[in-house]
């Protein structure tokens, strides 16, 4: 890959040791701006911590990250907020705010950290819902819709807020079989439109369709990294082909 | 008997009188615990060591010394020597406010731990302030699972308002108790000072109830 601009992402040397285990050990990568690169792995390599040292939920031991070029200020409170306003993450039980409806779900950030005023982030968030095909469900309560549609308001939630790049961290792994479409469905189409993403993902099928580039998590490091078509081809001999092709069995997944 | 009834409804305007007093007393604390206990709850939460450890220790004095002892100790004592000349009402509101701030902390900090951790995350990674999320995501949601607590609380302390009979205040006690001393009416004159504080506990209650049902969030049970 040759590309003139820096990355829009870079994380390098990202550390963490969580009760006494080290569960990141010096993980470095990079994303292009319209990229989608899939971490996936076995449980426990990993691939959440690593999703929310990114965007300092949980602060790295050591590691820097760049976003466009310009190196994060973890500890400056200002610019760590500013970041996090930049990137998107979706969480795998959605932790949408229990008491605001999915309209004000999508708009409460808009209006308390964007400063936006209470009818235009009200007509964003009915934008952002309606583009995650949940305009008529504004006005539930998240314990009012299915986990699909949880999920749903959740991307619609982090869209809202424009950012540069979303961390999706097993978005459906919460999700009943029946309800996992419907939200691949909505990551599909932010591939497609040019959002640039990491998604940590057991679904295999749909990491071949759309990944640009796979990385494989095992223990803390990244140790496969490449296009699905060499990693996750049949005749290919590695670390993540042996992995998916179980995962496959286990899920009997028809592709 | 028709004497004893007489006597009561003679009394009656100056005991309500009292109950004001009473809800006076019982309103200005119950508001004074609520900025107190919400801003303790958020401290022993959010807050470090030693913010933990002052705020730990203020609950365990004012859960540990009988509200006798505080009204005595503040009144007579602690408000004398910083100077603070309060009126017997002002200095019951105060120890009463002081003494349920400590209860309804613990309140308020058990209904935050119940949250689930989740939603602060999600509130950091929008890019929220810890203040931002606390006030607009966590207390929202706190508060709610407090008001059958809160009730509980109000229950009570309406009824250690009683107390600050000792200190002269002037309310449903202290007035029936000097009533019953002129007439000799004891009986049906404390009887009617039980009957007050009853139907002001009920009424507290059941206006607690009311909140309850309206800001509860659909769909949702905790």
């Amino acid at each position: 890959m040759t590309e003139q601009k820096p990355p829009i992402l870079r994380v390098e040397n990202i550390c963490k040791i969580l009760g006494g285990k080290e569960i990141l050990k010096s993980v470095s990568f990079s994303l292009n701006k319209g990229e989608l690169k899939v971490l996936i792995g076995p449980s426990g390599a990993g691939k959440s911590t690593l999703l929310q040292c990114i965007n300092f939920l949980i602060p790295p031991d050591k590691g820097h990250v760049w976003l466009e070029g310009v190196e994060v200020q973890s500890r400056r409170k200002r610019d760590l907020y500013a970041f996090r306003q930049q990137v998107g993450m979706i969480f795998q039980d959605f932790n949408l705010f229990d008491h605001l409806n999915a309209l004000e779900n999508v708009s409460i950030a808009l209006r308390k950290v964007k400063k936006i005023r209470r009818p235009e982030a009200r007509d964003r968030a009915v934008a952002e819902l309606e583009r995650v095909g949940l305009g008529d469900k504004k006005y539930l309560y998240p314990a009012e819709l299915s986990g699909g549609q949880k999920q749903r308001v959740s991307i619609a939630r982090a869209l809202a807020m424009d950012p540069k790049i979303m961390l999706l961290d097993e978005p459906t792994s919460a999700l009943d079989p029946e309800l996992i479409g419907e939200v691949l469905s909505v990551i599909r189409d932010l591939a497609q439109g040019g959002m640039t993403m990491i998604l940590a993902t057991h679904q295999i099928g749909f990491t071949r369709s759309l990944a640009d580039e796979v990385l494989f998590m095992e223990n803390g490091i990244i140790i496969e990294q490449g296009a699905p078509e060499e990693l996750l081809s049949p005749d290919a001999c590695t670390r993540s082909r042996d992995f998916c092709s179980r995962l496959n069995e286990l899920y009997a997944e028809n592709e | 008997m028709l004497e004893a009834l007489t006597a009561v409804l003679e009394a009656l305007p100056y005991l309500l009188k009292g109950a004001l007093a009473t809800s006076g007393i019982v309103i200005g604390a119950m508001g004074f615990g609520l900025v107190l206990g919400i801003h303790m709850a958020v401290g022993q939460v959010f807050g470090n060591r030693i913010v933990r450890w002052f705020i730990g220790l203020y609950v365990w004095f004012f859960r540990g010394v009988p509200v006798l002892v505080l009204l005595f100790l503040f009144y007579f004592g602690l408000f004398a020597l910083i100077g603070l000349n309060l009126s017997a009402f002002a200095a019951s509101t105060l120890v009463l406010g002081m003494t349920t701030a400590a209860y309804q902390s613990q309140i308020f900090r058990g209904a935050i731990l119940s949250l689930p951790q989740g939603q602060l995350q999600a509130a950091r990674a929008l890019g929220m302030s810890d203040i931002k999320a606390i006030i607009n995501i966590i207390l929202p949601q706190a508060l709610r699972f407090s008001i059958p607590g809160w009730s509980n609380e109000y229950s009570i302390i309406l009824k250690d308002s009683a107390l600050a009979f000792v200190l002269g205040t002037s309310e449903i006690m202290a007035r029936s108790h000097f009533v019953a001393s002129r007439t000799y009416h004891y009986l049906p004159l404390y009887i009617t000072a039980g009957f007050l504080y009853f139907i002001l506990t009920w009424l507290g209650v059941r206006a607690l109830l009311k909140l309850e049902a309206k800001v509860r969030i659909p769909g949702y049970s905790h």
